[in-house]
């Protein structure tokens, strides 16, 4: 496998490597990614993948689980181990322990199969961004997203919390707790996290097992922040995995 | 007979079938028979043979007698011979024919002479498997090996003792006529008397030194032409059989063809010496009307108590009954000749065949006579009445029931029968003061009633006699002595010794009453007890632990219990359930047991068939076939089974087998349905799978088709509206195979529940997730109040039930119409409802909606694989809800048109307990630090 030859882009957003076994999902990928200014390196195993991610560090790898040489989990860890590279995973299974296993053994997200183009792209950019961020050393300190007209404030450095509706803010109180659920998801707006992230980082731990904080916690969260906290806009429920804060 | 003489009867048609059909896969049995030794009967088979080999016949000698005749061994030079086995037996080396040798060669014809040669008795070491020849050339026949053999008629069990009376001569070994009649051609080999003579005298008949006198005196041209007139008429009764068979078998409908009913002969017997001789009698009667025997035994209170050899000679008769071809039946009840008269009418019995009692006159005057009752209420089935001989009566009196014990009191009983007169006696002197000598008498009387019912017969008759001596010692005057000084006391005497004896009599009988009544409750209660618990036995398993179980404690025996299995050859044994020590039931008795498997019939120790192996192998009968095999072997081998307990024994097997019959034609209709069941699903899955999955995949085929084609051509806002469509139903597809996956899944169990505390709100809310844009041209409400329990479910597949629901309301309900989901909690469960408008579920479907690819009547709309509701339900069902539908659920309570699903899930107690914390500021501008 080598890199494809790039049409000149506008811009370069960057290298990914597509690490997949199955050339009709590669092709429409490279020429998704490629019209959207990314590079795209391919590899159809994951011992060349491996190889090209020591060969030529990519800014970020699409990993398949169900890759026919290895499992897809053990090339996770075997990147993570000494690289920080934004991977998101690809899987045709649905099983949610799938999904978990990939978030711990290291990966930034993970799209089921199918999927549409806008959102693997969302992801490309969330998981990116978070990389940046870290590299950079310091993280954005306001959240700002906007919903149905209802926008949710996020400022970490103050501490303050808000919700701007038709131009009227609304101070939001939270309890300790609350907030430092709230300020866990914000550090990774964007990204699925699992709920034994969330515990271990908010409750410690210990309490990795206790996910019925995390379910009281959450719906009170939402019940402060939603309009409808049956119908989450913000924080949304991936069943089976965890949370997730929309970017 | 209820038949109609001219028709055949429909059972004798299918017996006839049945031998046929045995026959053509059985090998044919020839037998040459003969008068006598030296008539030339193994020299006609060798003849016979010859010719047949000339033909190309495979034809083997298997075992061939030439006692050194050259002519007969010049016979077998042309000849293939099997080699013998030798066989050590008192020390002397016995050559024996070798069946297992014959069995491996399987030739075309063997030639085996001497049909009734006893083998060898074999130890563990180099034995046959049969005692007998005959039952060896079964084996050979069974085989599928043809077999010539000889015999002679003194040979043939129902002329045995017939031929005694002639000859003088007792013939110890006999083959059962059954054997002979299945023979499919005999032979005559006839030379008159004189010309065997004349070859006697020139020593062409073999002829041992040993034995030489007697016989000469067995050689006579009387014996010899008594003999002879026998075996030719032997032999016309079997080709008049035979024809009759033919006849029966060619005889077509409308055809005057002389149709006998099988006539049914019974013979009733017991345990005399003389019974034997009686049932060979009925033979020969049954033997000459064509008829079938049956051999009745009358189990009666005083049977119960019989003694070991009569036992031991009763089964022998039975036995012998059977190899004589009589079905044999153990009867029971009190009185003998109504229960066999009686047994005799339900089977249209026509002749009874009895034997005649040595009673003298005055003896069956007091206790009747067994014939004489016969007779009297036998009504239209007639009686014969065969004799014994004289010296048997002789000891049958020996044992007449009256005045001698029969029940074998020991002496202890005797001793206390002796104390019982002396309490009595001293009694009596103390109280002689206050009691008239009349009471003194009932005294006594009291002590034979006394030892009538604890000591037994003998005893009390004991008690009786001494009684009367010691009244007249102690108590008549002149006392102490046995002068009678009054007359009167005479009598008193005779009454009092009267009197007892009665009292001891009865009083006896009716403890023999009871307790063969409580015998046979023991034997009828076990029985029921096994066949209760068989009866609510579901399978295999418990059928045959059930069976051990009982055989075990009802006969004190290891139990081994075989069930056949059809292999890829032949059925196999697989041992279904053991119980007490299993080591005894080695290859050896494997190999019995497959033997019994294999022939349907008993074997091992106490029967005729491999008799010197330790079990008993019982093959379990039904009409169906044979089941398998019940192997048991009693804690008390060395005595052989009572006639009671081999009864109940096989009506234990019976009961096994029916069980074991029942639950496997059970599990069989089982299998079937089931398997009826997912034949069903499949090409309901089938056509389902291929309409479904075929509809969206038209539309995106379709999309891209013009697309590819036309796609530059077209404008902005149609391609637009094909590529949304390819999407839309690219989508809809991967659902359908979602829910097929899934519902696999909870098929074959392979969904484990992972469970934890989630929040209504937010299953409901990730059920809601993926739908989201197709709710929002809808009115949709979700109402949750705030306080509801925690469930402890799997948070994962829950929301599908949402979703499943909600897509499943949005499919088949029009656009504008609202959606509402409602959650409320009672004492017990959560219940959630998911609400439409829509056409509602037809009233009486509303069980069916969650069976497998239903689709509602008013399913207009699209398609799905009617899963939805079914992978709802297996959820639902997993965590121990319930799920169901409802019509008209309208807040308002009046009737609108719409349905509801809901589903209930019980609520975990104690619920986990949760630190309630409190906002730390009311001006989060503040900062977390501040208070309030």
């Amino acid at each position: 496998m080598s890199a494809t030859p790039m049409p000149q882009a506008k811009l370069d957003a960057g290298l990914i490597l597509l690490i997949e076994d199955e050339a009709p999902i590669r092709r429409f990928l490279v020429a998704t990614l490629a019209a959207r200014g990314f590079r795209v390196n391919e590899a159809a195993t994951a011992k060349d993948g491996l190889l090209q991610v020591a060969m030529q560090p990519p800014d970020l790898i699409i990993l398949d689980l169900g890759l026919p040489d290895a499992d897809g989990l053990d090339v996770t860890r075997q990147i993570r181990a000494w690289s920080a590279v934004p991977i998101i995973v690809l899987s045709a299974r649905e099983r949610e322990q799938d999904k978990v296993g990939a978030l711990e053994a290291g990966a930034d997200d993970y799209l089921t199969k199918p999927f549409g183009v806008a959102e693997l792209v969302a992801r490309i950019h969330v998981a990116r961004r978070h990389a940046q961020r870290i590299e950079g050393g310091k993280g954005e300190h306001v959240y700002r997203v906007q919903q149905d007209g209802r926008t949710l404030l996020v400022d970490l450095a103050r501490r303050r919390v808000a919700i701007i509706e038709s131009d009227h803010e609304t101070i939001v109180r939270l309890t300790p707790t609350e907030y430092r659920l709230l300020e866990t998801l914000v550090k990774h707006a964007g990204k699925v996290l699992t709920q034994q992230h969330l515990l271990r980082e908010v409750w410690g731990p210990t309490h990795v097992n206790d996910v019925q904080y995390l379910r009281v916690y959450a719906a009170q969260l939402r019940h402060k922040i939603e309009a409808d906290p049956a119908q989450p806009r913000f924080l949304t429920t991936e069943p089976g995995v965890g949370y997730r804060l929309i970017a | 007979m209820p038949n109609d003489p001219s028709r055949p009867d429909p059972l004798e048609l299918l017996a006839h079938a049945r031998r046929e059909e045995a026959q053509s896969r059985r090998g044919r049995l020839k037998v040459f028979f003969g008068a006598a030794p030296g008539v030339g009967k193994t020299y006609a088979m060798l003849s016979a043979a010859n010719r047949l080999a000339r033909e190309g016949v495979d034809v083997v000698v298997g075992l061939v007698e030439t006692h050194g005749r050259s002519e007969t061994e010049q016979m077998l030079l042309g000849l293939d011979l099997l080699p013998r086995r030798s066989v050590e037996y008192r020390g002397v080396t016995l050559q024996e024919f070798d069946l297992d040798a014959a069995l491996a060669r399987k030739p075309e014809i063997l030639l085996v002479d001497e049909l009734a040669h006893t083998n060898a008795p074999g130890g563990a070491g180099g034995g046959g498997r049969f005692e007998k020849r005959w039952q060896d050339i079964e084996e050979l026949l069974r085989a599928g090996i043809s077999v010539f053999t000889t015999l002679n008629v003194q040979h043939i069990e129902s002329l045995n003792d017939v031929i005694a009376q002639i000859t003088g001569v007792q013939v110890r070994e006999t083959v059962p006529d059954a054997v002979v009649e299945k023979a499919d051609e005999i032979e005559l080999v006839d030379l008159p008397p004189e010309a065997l003579l004349e070859r006697m005298r020139s020593g062409k008949v073999y002829v041992p030194e040993t034995v030489k006198s007697a016989v000469e005196s067995f050689f006579r041209v009387g014996n010899l032409t008594a003999l002879r007139e026998l075996s030719l008429r032997r032999t016309a009764e079997w080709v008049d059989a035979q024809m009759r068979e033919q006849r029966a078998g060619s005889g077509g409908v409308g055809r005057k063809a002389i149709w006998h009913a099988t006539e049914r002969i019974m013979v009733c017997v017991s345990p005399s010496p003389m019974s034997p001789r009686i049932v060979r009698a009925a033979k020969r009667l049954a033997a000459g009307l064509h008829a079938h025997l049956i051999a009745a035994f009358v189990e009666t209170p005083a049977a119960m108590r019989m003694a070991a050899d009569d036992r031991e000679r009763l089964v022998q008769t039975m036995r012998l009954a059977e190899s004589l071809g009589a079905e044999t039946v153990t009867l029971s009840g009190s009185d003998a000749a109504a229960e066999l008269v009686s047994f005799a009418r339900s089977r249209n019995v026509s002749k009874i065949v009895v034997g005649k009692t040595g009673l003298s006159r005055w003896r069956e005057r007091w206790s009747g006579s067994f014939v004489n009752d016969v007779m009297r209420q036998s009504g239209e089935i007639d009686v014969y009445v065969i004799r014994g001989d004289a010296d048997e009566l002789v000891k049958r009196a020996e044992g007449s029931p009256l005045l001698l014990p029969t029940i074998h009191s020991s002496w202890r009983e005797y001793f206390l029968a002796a104390l019982i007169v002396v309490a009595c006696t001293v009694i009596g002197v103390v109280t002689r003061q206050m009691l008239e000598a009349t009471n003194i008498v009932m005294l006594y009387l009291l002590g034979v009633v006394v030892a009538a019912t604890r000591l037994g017969r003998g005893p009390a008759v004991c008690v009786a006699i001494l009684g009367v001596a010691a009244f007249d010692y102690f108590f008549v005057p002149p006392q102490l002595t046995f002068a009678v000084s009054d007359v009167q006391y005479l009598l008193t005497f005779g009454v009092m010794l009267v009197v007892g004896l009665l009292i001891a009599t009865l009083t006896n009988r009716l403890r023999d009453l009871a307790s063969a009544a409580q015998q046979r409750e023991r034997r009828t209660s076990a029985l029921y007890a096994m066949s209760r618990e068989l009866a609510s036995s579901r399978d295999q398993k418990d059928v045959a632990a059930v069976a051990v179980r009982h055989m075990h404690d009802t006969f004190d025996a290891d139990v081994v219990l075989l069930n056949s299995r059809f292999g890829d050859q032949a059925r196999t044994l697989e041992v279904l359930a053991t119980y007490g020590s299993p080591d005894w039931f080695d290859d050896r008795q494997r190999g019995v047991a497959q033997w019994s498997l294999d022939h349907a019939k008993v074997a091992g120790a106490g029967t005729s068939a491999l008799p010197s192996v330790a079990g008993r192998h019982i093959p379990l009968l039904t009409p169906g076939g044979t089941q398998g095999v019940l192997a048991l072997r009693p804690h008390m081998s060395q005595e052989p089974l009572t006639p009671q307990q081999i009864l109940l024994l096989e009506s234990f097997a019976n009961q096994i087998a029916l069980a074991l019959e029942r639950v496997t034609l059970l599990e069989g209709q089982q299998a079937a349905r089931v398997e009826a069941e997912a034949e069903r699903l499949r090409s309901a899955l089938l056509s389902s799978v291929s309409h479904d999955l075929r509809t969206p995949l038209a539309t995106i085929t379709g999309a891209t088709t013009s697309l590819l084609e036309s796609g530059p051509a077209m404008d902005e806002a149609t391609r637009h509206g094909l590529l949304q469509g390819i999407d839309s139903e690219a989508q809809r597809l991967n659902e359908l195979i979602g829910n097929l996956v899934f519902a696999t899944r909870l098929d074959s169990g392979s969904v484990q529940l992972r469970r934890d505390w989630t929040t209504v709100e937010e299953i409901i809310g990730a059920g809601l997730s993926r739908l989201r844009d197709r709710l929002q041209m809808r009115p949709f409400r979700v109402l949750i109040p705030n306080d509801l329990p925690l469930l402890r479910v799997d948070g994962a597949l829950l929301p599908q039930v949402i979703h499943n629901l909600v897509e499943n309301a949005l499919r088949h309900t029009p656009d504008e119409t609202p959606i509402e989901i409602t959650a409320w909690a009672t004492d017990q469960n959560i219940i959630v409802r998911v609400a439409d408008e829509g056409p509602g579920f037809p009233v009486g479907d509303e069980e069916r909606a969650f069976e497998r690819f239903y689709r509602g009547a008013g399913s207009t709309i699209g398609s799905g694989m009617g899963l939805g509701l079914t992978i709802c339900r297996g959820i639902i069902r997993a965590h121990d809800g319930r799920i169901w539908t409802e019509n008209n659920a309208t807040a308002s309570g009046a009737r609108a048109p719409g349905a509801s699903v809901v589903f209930s899930l019980p609520i975990e107690r104690p619920q986990p307990r949760l630190f309630v914390e409190e906002p730390v500021s009311r001006d989060a501008t503040a900062g977390l630090g501040g208070d309030h």
